[in-house]
């Protein structure tokens, strides 16, 4: 098992209860694929800094993961056939990369807890 | 008679060179995120380039990870590939 790091852009033309679907699809891909999804993260619907398919916008999420490195290939699969995700990227996660993961999150969490437990 | 006795009527200014350093060596950091844009935003010039270790005096090693943090960042358009006056 291996950690990953996966951030993709779904299309503005979704509305947000689509985007949700979308997110919940990929998150029981990795349950599926015997992964275990440990962080997951909503930035909204962001101005991308040069356009992609022609839009201007898009809904970004982050997903920390734990999975099997086969499982890599399939999720990126299911990304290139689902038309509603515009760009993604995987990363593997090293240790420097999980203690800056770790420290982000409580940074994040003590900026706006109440945003995070109204998600959870 | 001194003939090359030059004078000046202000000192002239003998560049001192400033000891260049890796400022991610000095913080310890040992981790760049490529989802911080706004922190790597201080690594590229206006067009958007990244920036040579002859200027920042990062390190190899680190100049390396800036390099993959910024075109990851890129590659999720959170930074620009070319850009104008982006400072």
């Amino acid at each position: 098992m291996n950690s990953y790091e996966t951030v993709f852009i779904l299309t503005p033309v979704l509305s947000e209860e689509q985007a949700k679907e979308a997110v919940q699809a990929f998150e029981s891909e990795v349950k599926a694929l015997k992964g275990k999804v440990s962080h997951s993260e909503s930035w909204g619907l962001r101005k991308l800094a040069y356009p992609i398919q022609k839009k201007s916008t898009g809904f970004y999420f982050l997903t920390e993961f734990q999975a099997p490195g086969s499982a890599i290939g399939e999720l990126e699969v299911m990304f290139k056939r689902d038309e509603r995700v515009m760009r993604f990227l995987t990363v593997k996660m090293d240790k420097d990369h999980l203690a800056y993961a770790e420290t982000r999150r409580a940074r994040l969490g003590a900026k706006k807890k109440p945003a995070a437990e109204a998600e959870a | 008679m001194a003939q090359n006795d030059i004078r000046y009527l202000t000192p002239i200014n003998i560049e001192i060179k400033k000891e260049k350093y890796c400022r991610f060596k000095k913080n310890g950091m040992k981790f760049l995120d490529f989802k911080d844009a706004d922190y790597l935003l201080k690594l590229v010039n206006e067009q958007g380039k990244i920036l040579p270790r002859r200027i920042t005096g990062t390190s190899a090693k680190y100049q390396k990870r800036v390099n993959k943090a910024i075109k990851r960042a890129r590659h999720l358009a959170l930074m620009p590939y070319v850009a104008d006056m982006l400072k």
